[in-house]
């Protein structure tokens, strides 16, 4: 085991598309307009809800494949180092060539300098979260490389020149008219008499990319996992646009983060039986491919693998909040989450949308990049995530941490108190005593004159206004509750009855 | 400093607190109790949840299913090293019967020596496949890259998959079959043929992979 030696230094951030560029409340707000994406994406995951739940319901030991798969992975945080070291050899002996990128920029110029090696200027690729993370299509774009999404959904969402708001379904905000459009409008093979049927649009895309397939040279693709003691890589789809690219081209260049590890072979049973339930909702997906570097007379001849850090040793960094670095990307906690439910995948700005985004996203940039100190506070802290979580990931404890670290980091950093500190004080004042809160009590008949006649209270002042922009406070009453309670049970000495009274009569019955 | 070093150097630092390796409990099921039946019912059964056409004839009968199912096929491509007798009654037309490296019209035979170009693949309508093991409880047949399964792109490129699965191969469990594979060979694992859920999450079978799966189970 490798020990570290000498001083911790300060954790590196990562970059790329990893920011909400703007706060997530104005973000969902805006999103939340939008009806029909409302309804798309309300129909869209309690469908998958449904699924999940009956598949996993089938298998008698979940809980212990939750506990195995929880437990590797926290292993193979511990040991990273070793486990990345031994995977590099391994992953070389066996005729791969690995890069090491510390950023997205970097990992972007790696990728586009293989590609020209190559000659070539067109590339395939299959779906990877890593590869949106850093921006590769964009930055291919200005170098004049054109990548081509295969994923059906991925190539929606490229065709219309829009961003995916889901890991798994990237087109999940989008519905089968809306689709059929995109096809009509950006296709030019597409047949004009195009319906809106799944299987007719999902023919429109085979036949759109099969030339594609056939005489590309070059693919890009990310990784499910990667296991340490043998260099094998592994991609999990459904479509076959992976098997298409991992096999086909001679050159195949796999991006992928350094948190995919997995110890060895062994540990393959649990996340293959972990992954395809929690995401699909399916008892194993249609195709997972597995290579290790070059066979020979059998695929790429040239395998690449770029191992990224870009803010993962920063998440590591974070005792609280490494265990989001566990995450398999299966989207189970959007797909239960109320938040996600309703604002979709956009409102979170990053790549990663969803409880799982709104940890990962600020420990990979830090809780001060951007706007992303506003995305711990999107949620409930309802505990559904937690619950869907393949791999146990506590998310709900990671938010709560983030909050905090928020809160730290803007300490000292104001001149003047805010109007929350304002607000924390007078309440202090007040709650401390008795004469002092009934003092303040006096005030609610005032409350009720705001309210008007309908009795309703639907703009408060300040930062109190956020709570009243998707709701309206009933009018307070026109007495509170200690001043009702010494007028019917007479307290003539004092205008509040204090609580310790009935207190110490109950306490004579307990034992 | 290397990239390499350097990421390296962070990770190290970041574990700077040397947090602890947990054992691993490994207290899910490893071993399935289900007898040959058993599996190959549960087998046939997931198979067809995933809308592959499934069959289960004696060892004697295969090459009959197997010329049955290639009977709208014009062309199929089979890897040199699958059982020549599964092939005996295709009707391949001038050289009826001959060993699986011979390869006549209908039949193209992919070998290490002299693989098939793509487009020609493209043409071809069908393949037919062994396997290396197969798991009855998710309804995945695994292929590893042996002589009798091929390279990975024949078994891709054709629209149509005839694929033989040994009764003796099926596995109850995932953990089971792995437990049977060499890790370092490329491999496919296959359930079902070629689907997406992309639009609306509504299954639709058949993309890019092979549209149609037939799987002949052999006991
Ligand atoms: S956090 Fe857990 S539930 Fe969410 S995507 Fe990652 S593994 Fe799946």
């Amino acid at each position: 085991m490798s020990t570290f030696l000498g001083m911790p230094s300060l954790p590196v951030f990562g970059s790329g598309n990893l920011h909400a560029a703007e706060s997530f409340p104005k973000a969902a707000h805006r999103e939340l307009g939008n009806a029909q994406l409302r309804a798309n994406l309300g129909h869209a995951t309690h469908t998958i809800r449904d699924k999940r739940l009956q598949v996993v319901s089938e298998l008698p030991d979940w809980e212990q494949l939750r506990d195995a798969g929880s437990a590797i992975k926290e292993n193979v945080m511990a040991r990273l180092p070793e486990l990345l070291e031994q995977f590099e050899a391994n992953f070389t002996a066996r005729g791969g060539v690995i890069h090491w990128a510390r950023d997205a920029d970097e990992a972007n110029a790696i990728v586009a300098g293989l590609i020209r090696d190559t000659g070539e200027t067109e590339v395939v690729k299959v779906k990877s979260m890593a590869t949106q993370e850093i921006g590769l299509n964009e930055y291919l774009e200005e170098q004049g490389i054109a990548a081509f999404e295969t994923d059906l959904a991925e190539l929606i969402v490229q065709l219309d020149h829009d961003k995916p708001s889901h890991i798994l379904v990237p087109a999940i905000h989008k519905n089968r008219t809306q689709i059929r459009d995109i096809f009509l409008r950006e296709m030019p093979d597409a047949d004009p008499e195009l319906t809106d049927s799944p299987a007719v649009l999902a023919m429109a895309a085979r036949a759109h990319l099969r030339r594609k397939f056939l005489t590309a040279k070059v693919a890009v693709s990310g990784a499910n996992f990667a296991l340490a003691d043998s260099g094998t890589l592994a991609v999990v789809e459904s479509e076959g646009n992976g098997r298409m690219c991992l096999t086909l081209p001679e050159t195949l260049i796999t991006v992928m983060g350094v948190e995919k590890l997995l110890p060895g072979w062994r540990d393959l049973e649990v996340f293959m039986q972990l992954l395809p339930r929690s995401s699909t909702g399916e008892r194993m997906n249609p195709y997972t491919s597995l290579w290790t570097g070059v066979t020979e007379g059998d695929g790429p001849r040239n395998v690449h693998l770029v191992l990224l850090d870009n803010g993962r040793s920063a998440a590591l960094a974070d005792e609280m909040g490494r265990s989001a670095l566990h995450c398999i990307r299966c989207s189970a906690c959007m797909n239960v989450c109320p938040v996600y439910e309703r604002t979709g995948g956009h409102a979170y700005g990053s790549t990663y949308p969803g409880p799982i985004g709104a940890i990962l996203s600020p420990l990979l940039t830090g809780i001060e990049a951007e706007e992303n100190s506003s995305l711990p506070y999107a949620s409930s802290l309802c505990g559904a995530c937690y619950d869907a979580c393949p791999v146990k990931i506590n998310i709900p404890d990671i938010l709560v941490h983030l909050r905090s670290k928020d809160v730290d980091s803007k300490r000292g950093t104001k001149k003047l108190p805010s109007q929350m500190d304002v607000g924390m004080k007078a309440a202090s004042w007040a709650l401390s005593s008795g004469k002092r809160l009934g003092l303040v009590e006096k005030g609610l008949p005032l409350g009720r004159l705001a309210a008007g006649p309908d009795k309703k209270i639907s703009k408060l002042p300040g930062i109190a206004a956020g709570w009243t922009q998707s709701r309206d406070i009933p009018a307070p009453p026109p007495e509170s509750f200690r001043s009702w309670w010494a007028r019917e049970h007479g307290n003539p000495n004092d205008g509040v009855v204090p609580p310790q009274e009935t207190a110490t009569q109950g306490k004579e019955g307990q034992a | 400093m290397s990239a390499r070093e350097d990421i390296l150097g962070r990770i190290r630092s970041a574990l700077s607190d040397a947090p602890a390796a947990p054992p691993v409990p490994r207290e899910y099921r490893t071993t399935s109790e289900l007898d040959e039946e058993a599996l190959i019912l549960l087998l046939v059964d997931r198979l067809v949840d995933y809308k592959a056409q499934v069959s289960v004839v004696p060892a004697a009968e295969v090459p009959a299913r197997v010329a049955e199912l290639l009977a709208e096929a014009r062309s199929y491509v089979v890897p040199a090293g699958l059982d020549a007798g599964w092939l005996a009654a295709v009707d391949d037309g001038t050289s009826t019967g001959r060993a699986a490296g011979a390869g006549t019209e209908r039949r193209r035979v992919d070998a290490a020596g002299a693989p098939l170009g793509v487009a020609e693949l493209d043409g071809i309508d069908a393949v037919v496949t062994a396997s290396a093991v197969a798991v009855a409880e998710t309804g995945t047949i695994i292929l590893d890259g042996s002589p009798n399964q091929g390279r990975r792109a024949i078994s891709l490129v054709p629209d149509h998959h005839i694929c033989i699965v040994a009764a003796t191969d099926i596995a109850g469990i995932l953990p089971e079959a792995l437990r049977r594979i060499d890790g370092i060979r490329p491999l496919t694992m296959i359930s079902g043929p070629s689907a997406t859920s992309d639009i609306e999450l509504e299954r639709v079978e058949g993309v890019h992979g092979p549209r149609r799966l037939d799987v002949i189970i052999s006991r």
